[in-house]
């Protein structure tokens, strides 16, 4: 949908080398150990664009967004978010950061008080920033709730009364209503049936354009992943292995890690002699280098990750490497 | 030809209401299981799709009631058999795996002696005996150092070792159907096709049938033969799973397969918007359905 990224324009989002480590006592003897989450993740997110972030389970995807969102305090990097930096000095507090970036998560419905209405759970972020006249309060809420297709009466209801589908939507409601341009979307659509998940996904673009949202999409759905994304970002065991424009990386993956990705989602196509059941050859590492971590041993993340470096292998499109 | 090895004819199970007739959350469901064949149920939340799994295997709970139907598995139908009977059935002949390992183990017991159970409960062999059993089991599902993760509890395990377990219980007893509901849906992919993989080689090996659910169409597509697709309550299509995919009959399975992303269709059609499925079956529709059911040994 977007156009190439504007070399130029400032991104809305800038992560730089971000490292998380998470003390952990273990052992037999309560020996101290480091768990490296998160290991010098770089990405950028232009205006108006979707970056998803793709990886199982415990690669640090989440702790990332959690980051991002002001949440996670890293234990080095820099983040920027519409170029004001999220941790250190001058960094803006928790209320201006509200209006920067919001996050939707997985589950809704956790994230929402059951003994409040969806009314007054749009409305408290208003009035914490400032929204004194009641009326106004009671027009934006409409407002948001008809940007995500819902009635500006269901502001009287409680979350228990909607289905998954209006809850999600209730969620963005909520994302949407202090304005912010960023958006981290955590798993949005990952508990939601097929035809609900295919509305919220509509939604989701819907927004984007009419509202120039940017989005960061944390994901371990690959199609979902392909049909919305500009760019892609794979994340194994707290590094990117791979990253590009959405069709450097699903038509051409390079590193086994990605590739084995797509070759494992159970896929109708393969059944139906559709033209992704074959992925293309597995490129060459540049020269004098492999493709790093190996991905048939799961990397030991209580070690610091060995030197590699994300290099490009194509217009567009990174892996990460090491030296033979 | 033999027969089949399970006939489900017109399951209907519902909750009976006092004022008037019972609600029926699965109308008339018809399908047969043949020996060896892996059977697919597919449909979204609430299609009915548990439920009636629960149900063959004399397992739902108040108020859901079985009204109306047959399952008939040699002769018997299970529908209509004695409690005691059931249990002697249940994890020997015909065994189940659910979506979340962890609930269906016992968290306080070392999964070596809950598998090693199966070998003393349906094989009456001693504690002793069962023991090497239960190990052998592991193996059997790759757990690696089998010996070693027969002394784990649980919680020791990942999900998708975890999910070996059950499938290792599953198995144990070598049964002819294996229910496998949402077996994969915690899992991650990687894992999961691991867990797909393992599932289709032991039954193949052993001649397991299976009657897998899922709302996930791709692993549908991946593992069944033949597939009926179940929403709210009725089953809409039954057919050979290459026909389905490729040629869907039923409007509900077309949106179905429209709204869905998949995987490598961005590149030949583009960003589109997804198929918005909004329709409902009309559950108590007479007999809908029925127009839609293709014969098996349809050419597909």
């Amino acid at each position: 949908m977007s156009a190439a990224p504007d070399p130029a324009g400032a991104p809305i989002l800038k992560v730089e080398d971000l490292h998380v480590r998470f003390p952990v006592s273990g052992g037999l003897l309560g020996r101290k150990r480091t768990l490296h989450a998160v290991s010098g993740v770089d990405l950028s997110v232009q205006p108006g664009q979707c970056l998803s972030l793709v990886g199982e389970s415990g690669c640090g995807k989440s702790t990332t967004a959690l980051a991002i969102m002001g949440l996670q305090p890293p234990s080095s990097g820099a983040i920027t978010v519409e170029g004001r930096p999220v941790y250190g000095p001058g960094a803006p507090d928790r209320r201006a950061r509200a209006r920067l970036a919001q996050i939707v998560f997985q589950d809704p419905f956790s994230t929402l008080n059951p003994r409040e209405t969806v009314g007054r759970a749009l409305s408290q972020p208003l009035m914490l920033h400032g929204v004194r006249s009641r009326a106004e309060r009671a027009e934006r809420v409409a407002t948001a709730l008809r940007q995500v297709g819902l009635l500006p009466e269901h502001a009287a209801r409680y979350p228990h009364e909607f289905s998954g589908g209006q809850r999600q939507r209730i969620g963005i409601a909520r994302a949407l209503i202090l304005g912010p341009r960023l958006i981290v979307l955590d798993e949005p659509v990952s508990a939601l049936d097929v035809s609900i998940r295919a509305q919220i996904i509509n939604l989701l673009m819907d927004l984007q354009q009419n509202l120039g949202l940017s989005y960061l999409m944390i994901s371990h759905d690959l199609g979902v992943v392909e049909h919305v994304s500009d760019r892609v970002a794979v994340m194994f065991a707290g590094q990117i292995v791979e990253e590009g424009g959405w069709r450097e990386v699903f038509t051409a993956p390079a590193h086994p890690y990605t590739r084995r990705l797509i070759e494992t989602i159970p896929n109708p196509a393969r059944l139906t002699g559709g033209a992704s059941e074959i992925l293309p050859p597995a490129p060459e590492p540049p020269s004098g280098s492999i493709f790093w971590p190996p991905v048939d041993r799961r990397p030991d993340i209580s070690q610091p990750p060995e030197p590699s470096a994300l290099v490009s292998i194509g217009e567009d499109h990174r892996a990460r490497v090491r030296p033979v | 030809m033999s027969g089949p090895l399970l006939d489900i004819r017109g399951l209907t199970i519902g909750i009976p209401n006092r004022a008037g007739p019972p609600l029926e959350i699965v109308r008339d469901l018809s399908f047969d299981i043949m020996p060896g064949e892996v059977f697919g149920l597919v449909g979204e939340s609430g299609s009915g799709k548990s439920a009636s799994a629960l149900a063959l295997m004399g397992l739902n709970r108040r108020p859901l009631t079985t009204l109306r139907g047959q399952a008939l598995y040699g002769g018997q139908d299970l529908l209509a058999m004695p409690r005691r009977s059931m249990r002697k059935l249940r994890g020997n002949r015909i065994s189940m795996i659910f979506q979340e390992p962890m609930t269906a183990l016992n968290p306080l017991a070392r999964i070596g002696r809950q598998i090693a159970e199966m070998f003393v409960l349906h094989r009456g062999l001693s504690w002793s005996e069962a023991r090497p059993r239960a190990v052998e089991a592991l193996a059997a599902v790759q757990v690696p150092n089998p010996e070693d993760r027969a002394r784990a509890y649980p919680h020791q395990l990942s999900g998708g070792l975890r999910q070996r377990v059950m499938i290792a219980m599953a198995m144990a007893c070598r049964p002819d159907l294996l229910i496998a509901d949402e077996p994969t849906t915690a899992l991650d992919v990687t894992v999961q096709a691991e867990v797909l993989r393992l599932i289709r080689e032991l039954c193949e090996r052993e001649g397991t049938a299976v009657l897998l659910i899922s709302h996930d169409l791709g692993v549908i597509a991946q593992m069944c033969q033949r597939v009926g697709v179940m929403a709210n309550g009725r089953l809409l299509e039954l057919r050979d799973a290459r026909a389905l995919f490729t040629d869907p009959r039923h409007p509900y399975t077309r949106g179905l397969l429209a709204a869905l992303p998949r995987l490598g269709s961005r590149a030949t059609e583009g960003r589109h918007r997804l198929a918005d499925l909004d329709m409902t079956i009309d559950r108590n529709a007479p007999d809908f359905a029925a127009t839609h059911l293709i014969p098996r040994g349809e050419p597909a």
